[in-house]
């Protein structure tokens, strides 16, 4: 502004009121934004924000769970191997299972091991096979179930060098690798999932505040006209309509992240009542404890956050786009 | 047709006139040319009148000095400054030195009286405490003091045009446009703002004044563009 070589006011002696000089007030502003508030669309968008930041928020804890339920399998799987003892022709298979399991006693790094009996064994056979069978005449595989200690870290290459070795052809080590790598793979491209879905989500919120800071600047272009002409510049005014956006923005991602914590937080104590119920297990199972956790938590006050930063950030680049053009 | 022209920033040691027009024409879209070679300049410290029938281009004449639009042709300098291509800081900074009386007022109703007042000088990003007196000093000059808290829907049209002119005075503009200042208020506000705007021009402040109001017009001697069928007649 140049406020150097501007003509002076007239002077306001030429003002009857001005004799009296009343003391001014501490404020006059009642801090009202420079962009009128519309209560109907801005209630709509802060729906549409809460909703969508509702949806997000929900596919991040969903992911969360399973990514920490797949970390709670693994590392309950982890935690064990399995030494399978198969019959042969000439060979006493007690005799075989002994000698595994003194071999896998001896190794380091062994907390402890367990014989599954014949009858064990063959009970797991029951839910192929059927129940009341006479498996006796099958060459049933015998198992050894060993679990690791966490120090000293056991060397499992060196157990199955020994088994192999020892019982040559009969005994094998299973680390569960295979169904370790799947579980991973699934609890990976879950967690995958959730990401894209949330980013779609906030891709979408992105694009509904670009509609509705377009609408606003067109339906506030008079104001923004005035507010050229008594020399606001373009990054002004988009700061004007960020932080109405923002204000928006925030209280819905508040909501919607309120209502995510909510349903999860609700979620948890109905799974907490129904695991004493017959379906416990079940669940349990599948979703663990349902619990989010704090990282979940976290989370999904992140989203909420980012919601309404993306808000603001969006809609200042939509208002100088408009501007711009 | 520059009638009483100087190209003042050619010349050393003097100074560059306000505004300055050279052969503009203008047209809407693919419509006729509202303004058609049109050229003047506004001096430094000058006072003048708009004046033609409703229509003739008055407020398009303005907005191409606010730089709302630009020509279709022609060179149009605003403070010494050519305005094609000029960038939006520039403008701002431009706009800054100008103010403004729209004849709609254009006073935003969801602000205060003294927030709508106070505009231009928080836009600059001055504080409150800065400026609240200088704001509410100028109300009450235009005898608004006790309306400063009220929201413009609820004014007059005789208060409402007295803020717009509050609101273009607040920031000392070196050039003030006001386009029917006086077309809502009773002939005797009419003069007595009539007055205001001259002793601005007297502190320095170059004046133009957008009217049809021959009676306004009457009341003092001055230079008087007269736009008619788009093109424009000086009478000094």
């Amino acid at each position: 502004m140049a406020e150097t070589g501007a003509p002076p006011r007239p002077a306001p002696a030429a003002s009857p009121a001005s004799a009296s000089e009343p003391s001014l007030p501490a404020t006059l502003r009642r801090n009202a934004p420079l962009v009128p508030t519309d209560t109907a669309a801005s209630r709509a968008l802060a729906a549409v924000i809460a909703i969508l930041t509702f949806l997000a928020a929900l596919c991040a804890g969903a992911a969360e769970i399973v990514a920490t339920s797949a970390g709670q399998w693994q590392g309950a799987v982890a935690q064990e191997v399995t030494v399978q003892v198969r019959p042969g022709p000439g060979r006493d298979i007690d005799a075989d299972v002994t000698r595994a399991q003194e071999i896998a006693k001896a190794e380091p790094g062994i907390a402890e091991t367990r014989i599954f009996s014949k009858g064990e064994s063959e009970r797991l056979l029951e839910p192929w096979l059927g129940s009341g069978l006479d498996l006796s005449d099958l060459p049933v595989p015998r198992l050894i179930t060993v679990k690791l200690a966490s120090s000293p870290a056991p060397d499992l290459k060196a157990l199955r060098e020994k088994l192999t070795e020892a019982l040559p052809g009969v005994a094998s080590l299973d680390d569960h690798a295979l169904w370790l790598q799947r579980l991973s793979t699934m609890a990976n491209t879950f967690v995958g999932i959730g990401i894209g879905i949330v980013a779609l989500v906030l891709a979408a919120t992105g694009l509904a505040v670009v509609f509705a800071t377009r609408g606003a600047m067109a339906g506030n272009k008079e104001v923004v006209e005035v507010l050229h002409f008594v020399g606001a510049n373009d990054d002004y005014i988009a700061r004007a309509f960020q932080s109405r956006f923002f204000r928006l923005g925030l209280r819905g991602g508040a909501v919607g992240a309120g209502a995510a914590l909510l349903v999860f937080a609700l979620a948890g104590v109905l799974a907490r009542i129904s695991r004493s119920g017959p379906a416990g297990d079940e669940i349990e199972a599948l979703f663990g404890s349902f619990q989010v956790g704090w990282r979940g938590y976290f989370l999904i006050v992140l989203i909420g956050v980012i919601a309404s930063v993306v808000t603001a950030v969006v809609s200042r680049i939509t208002v100088r786009r408009f501007l711009s053009w | 047709m520059a009638g009483g022209t100087r190209t003042g920033s050619l010349l050393s040691g003097t100074e560059a006139p306000a505004v300055h027009f050279e052969n503009v024409g203008m047209r809407y879209g693919m419509g006729p040319e509202v303004l058609s070679d049109v050229s003047f300049e506004i001096a430094p410290r000058s006072f003048q009148f708009l004046t033609g029938p409703s229509g003739a281009g008055k407020t398009t004449l303005l907005r191409l000095i606010l730089l709302s639009v630009r020509p279709t042709r022609g060179l149009v300098s605003v403070f010494g400054e050519e305005v094609s291509g000029i960038s939006n800081e520039a403008l701002t900074g431009l706009r800054r030195r100008m103010g403004v009386v729209f004849q709609d007022f254009r006073l935003l109703d969801h602000l205060t009286t003294y927030e709508n007042v106070a505009l231009p000088l928080r836009v600059q990003g001055r504080s409150e405490t800065n400026y609240r007196a200088e704001v509410v000093e100028l109300l009450r000059w235009v005898g608004l003091g006790e309306r400063m808290h009220v929201l413009p829907p609820l004014l007059s049209g005789g208060e409402k045009q007295r803020a717009a002119i509050a609101r273009a005075l607040i920031a000392r503009p070196e050039l003030l446009l006001a386009d029917e200042p006086t077309g809502n208020v009773d002939p005797t506000l009419a003069r007595r703002l009539l007055r205001l705007f001259m002793e601005l021009n007297k502190l320095g402040t170059s004046v133009l004044i957008a009217t049809h109001d021959f009676g306004l017009m009457d009341l003092i001697d001055a230079r008087r563009l007269v736009l008619g069928d788009g093109r424009l007649r000086i009478e000094e």
